[in-house]
């Protein structure tokens, strides 16, 4: 008993003290940081984050990635919806190839999709644009996005749509308003896992954007000057990168396991 | 669940496939159609055949890329699994420290993959980072990511540890919940220890779980780039380069269309066919029907 | 095998109950005798799932004891009692074998190969489960596995009880009655002391020797399956066993008789000075269908009443009149004369019963 939770909390210490290290050069000054090792601020400052937060050119990067990640949740929810309910209701020619095509884009790697993808939205004149981003990232959170909600859907029993029909309700309206109600735990923990994966994502939104949609990953890189590495702006950055997770996680964290139960990310 | 025999279903799909084929379609026949051309300019492309493809299955870069991605899918693969069930197991299950756990382990996994990158380029570095000076400083190792290959490699695999045994620990988490008390019930009746509990219920148990992890983790480190990009960059030398940064490197970097088109084509078999022989693999050696 | 004894035994899931509700399981004082068959019978959430813990070991009680042939066992894991339990759903070890199911207690004991494989073999034989005894026992159906699990209890012959929770619910109907008449046959063959929780009637009077009844967290009776049905300890007992149940009418005291809610009719004798003793308490007269007799007739020793209605349920009919504010059902044989408007209703007095606050007074 004891030495499990010796384990855990070594387990817990390597995974906090890389983020606690973060944090701690967010807030030092780079002269702070460079001259030798502390383990905690010795002048606390705040002014990395002032930096960033009052620095339009920095800010509009987390703009940017909120925009794109709130487009490719709501996008790959819309469009999934359906799809999960009619692939956990009905059997139509060809379902199972469909099904294990949607899958497989879950393994492309990106590398192989950026030129394209590059050369595509250039083409259709998206290039630098959030729903180019949110586009591409439907590459594998639609797919994703199917297969969680196929499952939180055939958990639901049938009885309750030949019901709903019975009852003459029309199928928009019986999916909006008996069926929608029925698996929000289910829309929950794929929103959350959208969001997951199209907040992580870099390679692809950085390929597809310059200046208008960058997101704040890319632009982090910037603090490498002809000065030297701006390292308390780039720790502050990042640390903000991380606020938005935890909040997310926060408020999920009791749905967090059914998702996962489902073996389904 | 008993389905209903309906062709009409296909109009619900239809969004989805239209959107999935505009993202993967479109661009995967551009990436065929670049496999077999040389490119000059716009208009300017020859036939070139299988060419591309025999360039690169002799290339050196590749080989090496792969040799070195097998190699790490294999030992984070070796690593994450046995850890993230130890863990999972060792975590509560229930009240507030089973919920500060899960919100401390999900944690890695939504940080943006290149602040991963960057959290440990600043925590393995000799001068300003924790890690890189207790390695260094107290344990008077000359460690250097930088500039030494092994070096290199066990901070990448160590990072990657860092980042996704969490992804493990949250599916066998939710496996080991799963599992209905009476079994653990049954085996105090029947005078089972700890290792007899594991072997016998919780293992088999975890069988469905465990070959997503193996798979997600399979396939996932198979297309890392972001985290090593921004760590180490694929050095020293080619040290840590796998197979999607060497991909970038002739696409984006070299813009060799034809080659990187040929590459991705490659690449995407090979995860493909892996993919399958594993889930075939592990599906037969847990054979047994879920109870 | 063991006589299973409780003393002074509660239980609640709170860690400071103060009203009666609180407790899962209220005070209870009695003795399971060795060897014998017993069923704890009770509706969801009577407190019979938690006595059967408290017997296995796996919940400790918040106060009181139990005892095993007189030694406390209170403290004791599940392991330590040495019981074997067959749960609602089958529990079996999905990887290994039927056989080797059968041998994982014994093996855990450290026993002797050869004894095992004699202890496996036998216990195979007995459960009829020989032919697939090298399959692996997750591709099996559920009554074979509910077997398999009794069959880790059946092993072992110094198990002190075999304890069943509900072990027929996953069980398809036409296989339930083969699997009751293999545990009455193990039964009757080794004599462990056997603890059955059914919220099923049927299941609890088949089974069992003596049948415990539980309601609200209180074993309100303990008796055969005869007792229960002529002298129902509460009207809980009247209601829950028979089918259909006992009819309860309330009545209060008059002069000198016990007047029934509602008419004018009172009953002599004997009830009046029962009912003198109670006379604080909620009184209610019970009676089975089954001791209920309808005359299409006026008789003597007849009550008038106005027909409601009747069932035909093929081997008898179901006969139900309105007395007063009183709906009251008679079971009568098939054969029987059916009156059609005016139906006389006849009681006999040796099986009625008068309840007091629910509980059975005379």
């Amino acid at each position: 008993m004891r030495l499990r939770y010796l384990a855990l909390i070594v387990y817990f210490g390597f995974l906090l003290l890389p983020i606690y290290w973060l944090v701690n050069m967010s807030l030092k000054t780079n002269v702070e940081i460079t001259s030798g090792l502390t383990l905690w601020p010795q002048n606390l400052t705040f002014a990395n984050y002032v930096t960033i937060l009052t620095d339009q050119s920095w800010y509009s990067g987390y703009i940017n990635s909120f925009i794109y990640v709130a487009m490719n949740t709501a996008i790959s929810l819309t469009v999934a919806l359906p799809a999960a309910y009619a692939f956990s209701r009905y059997r139509f020619i060809g379902d199972k190839h469909m099904f294990f095509w949607l899958l497989t884009n879950r393994m492309a790697p990106p590398a192989v999709f950026v030129l394209p993808f590059f050369q595509l939205y250039q083409t259709f004149g998206l290039f630098d644009t959030h729903i180019a981003v949110a586009l591409a990232h439907c590459l594998f959170n639609v797919p994703l996005a199917v297969w969680i909600l196929e499952g939180f859907m055939s958990g639901v029993p049938k009885e309750i749509d030949e019901t709903a029909y019975v009852d003459g309700y029309s199928f928009p309206r019986f999916f909006l308003f008996v069926f929608m109600p029925l698996i929000k735990a289910g829309i929950g923990v794929t929103a959350f896992f959208c969001f997951m994966f199209s907040w992580v994502e870099l390679l692809m939104a950085r390929t597809l954007t310059s200046v208008a949609a960058k997101p704040i990953g890319a632009i982090m890189t910037r603090t490498v000057s002809a000065a030297g590495m701006d390292w308390g702006t780039l720790a502050a950055a990042g640390v903000l990168t991380i606020v938005p997770g935890v909040l997310v996680i926060y408020f999920v964290r009791n749905y967090m396991a059914k998702g996962f139960a489902l073996g389904r990310v | 669940m008993r389905k209903t025999e309906s062709n009409k279903a296909w109009l619900l799909v239809l969004p989805v496939f239209l959107l999935v084929a505009f993202s993967a379609i479109i661009p995967l026949m551009t990436v065929v159609n670049y496999s077999v051309q040389d490119i000059f300019g716009p208009g300017e492309a020859y036939w070139v055949g299988t060419e591309w493809f025999k360039e690169m299955l002799r290339s050196e870069d590749l080989r090496g890329a792969f040799v070195r991605q097998v190699i790490f899918s294999a030992t984070i693969l070796v690593i994450q699994i046995p850890l993230g069930i130890a863990i999972a197991l060792a975590m509560p299950a229930k009240g507030w420290a089973a919920s500060l756990s899960l919100v401390l382990v999900a944690l890695p996994l939504l940080i943006p993959w290149n602040v991963v990158g960057t959290i440990w380029q600043i925590f393995a570095r000799g001068d300003i980072g924790l890690g890189g000076w207790f390695v260094n400083d107290m344990m008077g190792i000359g460690y250097n990511y930088t500039a030494d290959s092994l070096h290199a490699w066990i901070t990448v695999v160590v990072m990657d540890i860092w980042h996704w045994t969490p992804l493990v620990v949250l599916l066998c988490y939710a496996g080991l919940r799963a599992i209905p008390d009476a079994f653990y019930q049954a085996a105090a009746i029947d005078g089972a220890g700890r290792w007899k509990v594991f072997r016998y219920i919780q293992l088999p148990k975890l069988r469905g779980v465990l070959l997503i992890a193996v798979l997600l983790r399979f396939m996932d480190s198979f297309m890392i780039y972001t985290e090593p990009f921004v760590l180490t960059g694929g050095g020293p030398g080619t040290a840590t380069t796998f197979l999607s940064q060497q991909l970038v490197k002739i696409a984006l970097g070299q813009f060799d269309l034809g080659p990187a088109a040929a590459y991705s084509i490659i690449y995407f078999l090979i995860i493909l066919a892996a993919s399958f022989v594993f889930y075939n693999i592990m599906v037969r050696v847990g054979r047994g029907d879920r109870a | 095998m063991a006589r299973i004894e409780f003393q002074r035994l509660a239980h609640s899931y709170l860690a400071d109950p103060v009203a009666p509700a609180d407790w899962a399981l209220k005070e209870l004082d009695f003795a399971w005798e060795d060897g014998g068959a017993y069923a704890l019978l009770g509706p969801s959430g009577c407190g019979k799932s938690t006595l059967l813990n408290i017997i296995s070991g796996l919940l400790r009680p918040s106060q009181g004891r139990v005892l095993y042939d007189g030694k406390d066992v209170t403290g004791l894991s599940p392991a330590a009692r040495n019981i074997a339990q067959v749960f609602q759903f089958p529990v079996i070890y999905d990887t290994m074998t039927v056989a080797e199911n059968l041998a994982f207690p014994l093996r855990n004991r450290r026993m002797p190969r050869a004894e095992v494989r004699k202890r496996v073999a036998e216990a195979l034989e007995m459960l009829e489960l020989q032919p697939v005894q090298n399959r692996r026992a997750a591709g099996l159906t559920a009554d074979q596995k509910q077997k398999i699990s009794m069959g880790r209890g059946l092993v072992r012959d110094d198990v002190a009880a075999i304890l069943f929770d509900e072990p027929l619910t996953v069980i398809d109907p036409h296989l339930k009655w083969q699997l009751r008449r293999k545990l009455k046959e193990v039964h009757e063959r080794f004599h462990h002391t056997l603890v059955y929780v059914t919220h099923d009637q049927n299941e609890a009077l088949t089974f069992a020797d003596k049948v415990v009844v539980m309601y609200e967290g209180e074993v309100v009776q303990l008796g055969t399956p005869q007792e229960l049905f002529e002298r129902p300890a509460h009207r809980f007992v009247g209601y829950f066993i028979g089918s259909p149940g006992m009819n309860f009418m309330g009545c209060h005291l008059v002069e000198d008789g016990l007047g029934i809610d509602g008419t004018e009719l009172v009953l002599y004798g004997h009830w009046a000075e029962l009912a003198r003793r109670h006379a604080k308490s909620r009184l209610a007269i019970g009676i089975r269908p089954e001791f209920l007799d309808i005359s299409p007739t006026p008789r003597d020793d007849a009550v008038p009443t106005r027909l409601m209605g009747v069932q035909d349920l093929g081997n008898f009919k179901l006969v139900t009149v309105r007395l007063g504010p009183h709906e009251v059902v008679a079971k009568l044989p098939e054969d029987a004369p059916v009156p059609t408007d005016e139906a006389h209703l006849v009681f006999q007095p040796e099986w009625t019963r008068l309840y007091a606050d629910d509980r059975l007074v005379g």
